[in-house]
C-alpha cells in the first residue's frame, strides 16, 4: 500500500465526512426530536449549493473584490436563505400532520422533495451551473523525493475548519444556551416539555432552521470545492448524509460527526483502493448493514419500543 | 381581519425570500439574469391564498366550510355491510377496455400498455404499502428485476416470452423474499430507508456490472410471440409470420394489440385476485399487522409469514409488471428503475388511497394518461405529483376513497 495514496485518501475522506457530517446534523436533530426522517433535507443543501452561487454572482456584480469578505457575506445569506426554506417546508408539510399517521409525514416528505427538485430544475434550467474558482493554493506534503506528496488545497482546509467551527457553535448552542435546553428537553419528552412551558411547536421549527442552517454550509462549501452542481445533487448526498446519521447513532449530535467522518473515510479509501465504481454501493450497503444489524449505530442509545 | 391581512403579508414576505433566488435570479454561467415578476407573481399567489384561509378561520360560516371539506380526516377503516359487491359499472369498464385496441391509434394503445403496467405496479405496491403497512421506497427493484429476468433470460437462455412471465415473477418474488427478510424486525421509516437503499444498489449494480448486464446501454429482448407465431415483417427465429399464418396484411401494431390483451387479461385476473386476498385470512392479517403489529403478535399471527407474504406477493406483482415493460419497450436499461419510478408508483398507490384497489386502479391510469394529453405541461408535471402527494397527506392521509373492510355477516344475525 502506497502511503500517498493512503494519505491523500485519508485527506478526501476526512473533506468529504465533514460535508457528511455538516448535513447529518440536520436529520439527526430532525429524527431526534419529532422522529421522521426529513426526506427533503438532501433538497435543501442542493438548494443551498444554488443559493450560493447566485448570491456570489450578484455579490461579485457588485463590486466586492476582497474574497474572503464575499465569501463571508454569500455563508451569511444563503444560511439566512436556506434556513427560511427549512422553516418553510416544517410549516407548509411537516406540522400539519402531526399526530397523522406514521407514514403520512414521510411520503409528504417525499413529495417535497420532489417539488424542491423540480421547482429548481424548472427555475434555472436541467444543465449544470458552477461558480469560477475563487480560492487557489494548496499546501504540499512532501514525503522523500519531490515528485510524491500529499495536496491540501485551500478550499480542503476551508472546509475542514469551517465544519469544525459550525459544529461547535452548535454544540455549545445546545449544550450551554436555554434554546438548547429547551431543544434537548424536547427530544426527551414533548408531552413533558410543553407542560414545563416549552413551546415545543416553535423548538421544532428551531431545529428545522439549525439543521438547514448547517447544510447551508455543506451547500456553500461544496460549490466552492467542486465548481459545478446540479438539480440532482441532493438525492444521493442525501441519502449518503442520512447514512451517516444513522452510522453515528440517529438523535446524537457528535455521532452525525463521526458518522459522517467514518463513512467519508470508508468511502474515500473504498474508492482509492477497490473499485470507484462501486462506491454508491458500498455507502448504500453501509446504510443496509447498519440499520439490520445495530440501527442504535455507534454512539446512538438503544430504542425501547413502547407497548 | 386584522390578523388576516397582518398574516397573509407576512406569508407573502416568506414566500417572496423563499421563490426569489430560484425563480427570480436564473444563473447562466457566471452571471444572473433578473426575472423579478416571478418571484412577486408566485408570493401574491401565496399570500392570497393565506388571506381567504385565514378569513374562513375566522367567519362560523368559513369554519363550518372548511370542517366540511377538511373536516374527516380521522384514520380508520369503515366496514362495508352486506356481501362486498362490485359495481356493474366495473364489469362495464373492462368490457369496454377489451375493445380499446381497435379504437385507438398505435401510439396511444402505447399509452395504455403503459397505463396498465402501472396499474399492475401500483396494484403489487398497494399489496405492500396499503394492506400490509410496510413502506417500501424501493418498489422499483423488483420491477427492475422483473424487467432484466426477462431481457437477460432471453439473451443467455434463449427464453422467450411466455415462459418469461412466470420466472420474471418467480425471481421478483424470491428477491422480495429475500430483500424482505432482513427488514422483517424494522417498521415504519427504517424499512423505508433500507429499502430504498436496496432498490439503489439493484440499479447501481446493474448500471455498472458491464459485462453481464450491458451496462448503461442495456440489453435487447427477444420478441413476444404467439403460439409461436412472430410478430415481424418476417419470421426472425424460425417460426411463421403473424400476419402470413392468417394471410392478412402486415401491421406493426399487431404486437402492440397482442400485448395489450396478455396485459389486460393479467391485470384483470391480478385486481380479482387482489380483491379476495383482502376478504381471505391472509390478507386480513395483513391489514390487522398494519394497525397493530403488538396485538396480532399476541393474538398468535405470525408476523414473519405475514410480512414476507406480502413481499413476495408485492414484488411479484411488480416483476410481472416488469417483464411486460420490457416486452413493449423491446429494449431494458437502468436509467429505467431510478428512485423516481418508486416515488411514482407510491404517487400512484398514495392518490389512490392506500389500500383501496379500485381507487390504486383509476389513480394509475389517470397518472399516466393525464401527461399525455398535456404535454406543454409536461414539465411541471414531476412538481404537481409532489404537490399532490403533500395535499394528499394534509387532507385525506387514507387517500381520496376511503377504504372498506370486507364485512361478513352471519346468516340470521346482523
Amino acid at each position: 500500500m502506497d502511503l500517498i495514496i493512503v494519505g491523500q485518501q485519508l485527506v478526501n475522506g476526512l473533506v468529504l465526512g465533514s460535508i457528511y457530517g455538516l448535513i447529518a446534523v440536520g436529520y439527526t436533530m430532525v429524527y431526534g426530536i419529532i422522529g421522521m426522517i426529513n426526506f427533503a433535507h438532501g433538497e435543501v443543501y442542493m438548494i443551498s449549493a444554488y443559493l450560493s452561487a447566485i448570491f456570489l454572482a450578484i455579490i461579485t456584480s457588485m463590486g466586492v473584490v476582497s474574497v474572503p469578505f464575499a465569501l463571508l457575506l454569500v455563508l451569511v445569506v444563503t444560511i439566512f436563505v436556506t434556513a427560511i426554506y427549512g422553516w418553510s417546508i416544517e410549516r407548509v408539510a411537516y406540522r400539519p400532520l402531526r399526530g397523522s399517521t406514521r407514514l403520512a409525514p414521510l411520503i409528504s416528505a417525499i413529495g417535497i422533495s420532489l417539488v424542491l427538485q423540480n421547482y429548481v430544475r424548472i427555475g434555472q434550467g436541467a444543465k449544470s451551473q458552477g461558480v469560477p474558482p475563487l480560492i487557489d493554493g494548496s499546501f504540499r506534503f512532501h514525503l522523500g523525493s519531490p515528485d510524491s506528496f500529499i495536496q491540501i488545497t485551500m478550499i480542503q482546509c476551508l472546509i475542514i475548519v469551517a465544519s469544525l467551527i459550525g459544529m461547535g457553535a452548535l454544540h455549545y448552542l445546545m449544550q450551554k444556551t436555554a434554546l438548547g435546553r429547551a431543544c434537548r428537553a424536547t427530544q426527551q419528552d414533548r408531552t413533558m416539555a410543553r407542560l414545563l412551558g416549552v413551546d415545543t411547536d416553535k423548538v421544532i421549527s428551531i431545529v428545522f432552521v439549525l439543521g438547514s442552517a448547517m447544510a447551508a454550509i455543506a451547500g456553500v462549501l461544496v460549490t466552492l470545492n467542486y465548481g459545478s452542481f446540479d438539480f440532482h445533487i441532493g438525492f444521493v448526498t442525501g441519502i449518503k448524509a442520512f447514512t451517516a446519521a444513522v452510522l453515528g447513532g440517529i438523535g446524537s449530535l457528535p455521532g452525525a460527526m463521526l458518522g459522517g467522518l467514518v463513512l467519508g473515510l470508508s468511502e474515500s479509501f473504498f474508492s482509492g483502493f477497490i473499485n470507484t465504481d462501486y462506491k454508491d454501493v458500498f455507502a448504500f450497503s453501509i446504510l443496509v448493514l447498519v440499520l439490520i444489524f445495530k440501527p442504535s449505530g455507534l454512539l446512538g442509545v438503544a430504542e425501547v419500543e413502547k407497548v | 381581519m386584522k390578523k388576516a391581512i397582518k398574516d397573509s403579508i407576512l406569508t407573502g414576505l416568506v414566500a417572496f425570500l423563499v421563490f426569489g433566488p430560484i425563480s427570480g435570479l436564473v444563473l447562466s454561467g457566471y452571471s444572473i439574469e433578473v426575472h423579478a415578476e416571478r418571484p412577486l407573481i408566485m408570493a401574491v399567489v401565496v399570500a392570497l391564498g393565506r388571506f381567504v384561509f385565514a378569513l374562513l378561520a375566522d367567519s362560523s360560516h368559513g369554519l363550518k366550510l372548511s370542517a366540511a371539506i377538511f373536516g374527516r380526516r380521522d384514520g380508520g377503516v369503515t366496514v362495508a355491510s352486506g356481501e362486498p359487491t362490485l359495481s356493474p359499472l366495473l364489469y362495464l369498464a373492462v368490457f369496454a377496455a377489451f375493445f380499446l385496441p381497435f379504437l385507438l391509434s398505435k401510439y396511444w394503445l402505447g399509452v395504455a400498455i403503459l397505463a396498465l403496467i402501472y396499474v399492475l405496479l401500483a396494484l403489487g405496491l398497494n399489496i405492500v404499502v396499503g394492506l400490509a403497512g410496510l413502506l417500501d421506497l424501493g418498489f422499483v427493484a423488483f420491477y427492475a428485476v422483473g424487467a432484466y429476468g426477462y431481457a437477460l433470460g432471453s439473451q443467455y437462455f434463449d427464453l422467450g416470452f411466455w415462459s418469461a412471465i412466470p420466472f420474471g415473477a418467480f425471481l421478483a418474488a424470491c428477491f422480495g423474499m429475500v430483500l424482505g427478510f432482513p427488514v422483517l424486525r424494522m417498521h415504519g421509516d427504517y424499512l423505508a430507508i433500507v429499502t430504498l437503499g436496496f432498490g439503489e444498489i439493484i440499479r447501481l449494480v446493474l448500471n455498472n456490472w458491464v459485462s453481464f448486464t450491458g451496462g448503461p446501454s442495456g440489453v435487447f429482448v427477444q420478441a413476444p410471440t404467439l403460439f409461436g407465431l412472430e410478430f415481424s415483417r418476417r419470421a426472425k427465429f424460425g417460426g411463421e409470420p403473424f400476419h402470413k399464418f392468417f394471410d392478412i396484411a402486415y401491421s406493426s401494431s399487431y404486437k402492440t394489440m397482442f400485448l395489450y390483451f396478455v396485459l389486460l387479461l393479467l391485470v384483470v385476473a391480478i385486481t380479482f385476485f387482489v380483491v379476495r386476498l383482502r376478504s381471505m385470512p391472509l390478507g386480513r392479517a395483513w391489514e390487522a399487522l398494519r394497525e397493530d403489529e403488538v396485538a396480532c403478535r399476541s393474538l398468535g399471527i405470525n408476523h414473519v409469514t405475514t410480512k414476507l407474504s406480502a413481499f413476495a406477493m408485492g414484488a411479484m406483482v411488480g416483476g410481472l409488471g416488469g417483464v411486460f415493460f420490457a416486452a413493449s419497450q423491446g429494449f431494458v436499461n437502468p436509467a429505467s428503475f431510478t428512485f423516481f419510478e418508486s416515488a411514482l408508483i407510491l404517487a400512484i398507490v398514495v392518490l389512490g388511497g392506500l389500500g383501496s384497489t379500485v381507487g390504486v386502479i383509476v389513480a394509475a391510469i389517470i397518472l399516466t394518461v393525464f401527461p399525455e394529453l398535456l404535454r406543454e405541461w409536461s414539465q411541471y408535471r414531476i412538481l404537481l405529483f409532489g404537490v399532490a402527494m403533500v395535499l394528499m397527506m394534509v387532507w385525506r392521509p387514507r387517500g381520496l376513497v376511503r377504504p372498506k373492510r370486507p364485512f361478513f355477516a352471519i346468516r340470521g344475525q346482523k
